[in-house]
């Protein structure tokens, strides 16, 4: 038989029994959709996890006063201690060999207003390393001045929402903001992002740590960021501020420092699961997508045995049946999942462009995976009644019977 | 020429032995019309199928214008049924999302024909069983008799020398089964030999030669 033929038989069965070719087309796509959108929402769930712990950034220690245990959940935000963290004590490890970038903090609640509009905002205080350790950028404007950390200025960053709440559609640059019995010129907005941390970082307003410290009144800081040149010596680092502070605070070893591993670790069990609950998803998935594309193939085959025997009678060997049978099989799967894929891309992308906290994105073994899958299983199961009914004796797959032996 | 030497052919239906083909010896000419006769069950369907390469017997010997085709793979079967035998249907048995036009054609592109001979041959095969205004319609468009012309049409496009007619009028009204019966006959008088299977004492009387069988024997 020639090709040209076998092309026009297989149209001819797949463009003249439409209801069949629709069926089978939908239960093979439907199969690919299902495992592509079920693995999409896992490591979509699990990358949001992970994004979660993830704004530090490998090469980053965060200082904070006290000694605290970090097993066990995320360390306490606020917390007392005897000594505070100084600015000195900051200046000191920025001295450190290896040390890349300090950013010293002080947090605190204040109001803000501008021409009679009030607002109660977080007030950051830190230095331009902050913007760079945290990964911030302006929309407008610039960032905070490079100034040494004792030496402040009357400026301030604000974020998106806070500029838009004081100023509506009014240009905010050079426009002076009072807080508390200060005031502030706005030399930057920050772009729009979301949540860092804990922070939502659309509502702050970033001003000098000095300033910051005379506003609230108080010595200590907050937290100290610290960020290391390489991720190879971060262990050490930490245990030299542990020790640099512990000689500054007279041996009294009254900080803790903590890296993204560490707080990594303790949410590893959580991540493994995770896993774990896509993969199992994945697989269970193509099971049930399997199954739907094997049973299809199986009866959709199996009601052409009189076809087969037929074929055979006219003068097609065994081989021509099973390759038509095989080539329509494999046609109308690759033509299904290629489809299914499609629409699982279009279902992920309007899915992405709702949801701004989290992204869901099949994994390339997912769709990989799916289609060969598919493609596989259709040819296997359409193989397997093809090879029963072409090796029956012509006449008993005319009077359309399932099985040798029986009379 | 077909020539048959005790031909053996028998099932197993539960744990009951049944001998479809007892010891058949037979020898058809080349241009005969032969017709096998007899109630259901004694073996004639199970003799259609053995001389059409169907099926196989279990013993005896078979020569196909002196070809030993018991002995052959089911390849070789499958080419030689190609060219040699065509086979008409008491349920026709066209494929029924094909055209008329297009089962007629089925054989020749099976067995690798290029398409332009295909299309006059099958041209002039439609033309032949006044088909022509019938040629795009699909089975279940057509009539009882017109679809057995199309199976015949399919039986003969590929010049068999034999021609196998199970029951042929079957299922046919009394004035379409006259008119396949005769179409059938003028085939036979271009020289095909022609073999039918019938219950129909009156179809049978028409052929030049009898065959009546009993419990797997000719008689």
């Amino acid at each position: 038989m020639y090709w040209p033929d076998i092309v026009k038989f297989i149209t001819l069965v797949l463009s003249r029994q439409r209801f069949r070719t629709i069926v089978l087309w939908v239960a093979i796509a439907i199969g690919v959709v299902a495992v592509n959108l079920l693995t999409a929402l896992g490591e979509g769930a699990k990358s949001y996890v992970l994004s979660e712990f993830n704004v530090l950034g490998r090469n980053t220690l965060i200082t904070l006063p006290g000694k605290k245990e970090t097993k066990g959940g995320m360390p306490p935000l606020t917390g007392e201690s005897p000594r505070p963290l100084t600015l000195k004590d900051a200046q000191a490890v920025s001295r450190l060999a290896g040390v890349k970038a300090v950013a010293p903090l002080v947090l605190g609640n204040i109001e803000v207003s501008y021409s009679g509009k009030l607002r109660e905002v977080l007030m950051m205080g830190s230095s331009r390393s902050f913007f760079d350790i945290r990964h911030l950028d302006v929309g407008q404007g610039r960032l905070l001045p490079d100034l040494p950390f004792n030496k402040g200025e009357s400026v301030c960053v604000i974020g998106n929402k806070l500029s838009r709440e004081l100023f509506a559609s009014k240009p905010a640059l050079g426009e002076w903001v009072r807080a508390g019995d200060s005031r502030f010129r706005v030399i930057g907005i920050l772009k729009e992002g979301g949540t860092s941390f804990g922070f939502d970082m659309n509502d702050v307003m970033i001003i000098p740590v000095v300033n910051a410290q005379s506003l609230f009144n108080k010595d200590g800081l907050f937290r100290m960021f610290t960020e290391v040149r390489s991720h190879q010596e971060l262990n050490n680092i930490k245990a030299k501020i542990i020790a640099l502070i512990k000689e500054r605070h007279e041996g009294e070893e009254d900080v803790t420092v903590i890296s993204q591993d560490a707080m990594l670790s303790s949410v590893q069990k959580i991540l493994d699961t995770l896993t774990y609950a896509v993969t199992g998803i994945a697989s269970i998935s193509m099971l049930v997508a399997g199954i739907l594309i094997m049973n299809m193939m199986i009866i959709t085959v199996s009601q052409r045995t009189k076809e087969i025997g037929l074929l055979k009678a006219l003068g097609a060997t065994s081989a021509t049946v099973r390759l038509l049978f095989l080539s329509e099989a494999g046609l109308i799967a690759v033509v299904a999942a290629l489809s299914g894929l499609l629409v699982s891309h279009a279902v992920l992308l309007l899915a992405n462009s709702y949801f701004d906290d989290i992204q869901f994105h099949s994994p390339w073994w997912a769709q990989l995976g799916s289609i060969l899958l598919a493609v596989l299983l259709a040819l296997l199961f359409a193989w397997l009644p093809a090879q029963r009914a072409s090796s029956l004796a012509p006449v008993e797959a005319l009077q359309g019977k399932q099985q040798k032996g029986q009379a | 020429m077909i020539e048959l030497s005790h031909l053996e052919k028998s099932f197993q239906i539960g744990d009951q032995t049944v001998h479809a083909l007892d010891d058949v010896s037979l020898t058809i000419e080349t241009g005969e019309y032969v017709a096998v006769m007899g109630p259901s069950g004694s073996g004639k369907s199970t003799l259609m199928n053995i001389l059409g390469l169907l099926d196989r017997a279990n013993a005896g010997q078979y020569l196909l214008d002196d070809i030993n085709v018991s002995d052959l793979t089911e390849a070789e079967r499958t080419h030689v049924r190609s060219q040699k035998i065509g086979f008409v249907f008491q349920s026709y048995h066209l494929v029924s999302r094909l055209t008329a036009r297009e089962n007629i054609e089925l054989p020749m592109m099976l067995s690798g024909v290029p398409a332009k001979q295909r299309a006059l041959a099958v041209d002039e095969i439609l033309e032949k069983l006044s088909l022509v205004d019938r040629a795009h319609h699909s089975p279940n468009q057509l009539s009882g008799g017109q679809r057995q012309r199309v199976a015949i049409g399919r039986a003969i496009v590929m010049k068999p020398s034999i021609l196998l007619a199970d029951e042929p009028t079957g299922n046919l009204d009394s004035t379409s089964g006259a008119e396949v019966t005769a179409l059938l006959e003028s085939l036979n008088a271009e020289g095909i030999t022609l073999v039918v299977v019938t219950h129909d004492q009156a179809m049978g009387d028409r052929a030049r030669r009898q065959l009546r069988m009993l419990d797997g024997r000719l008689t």
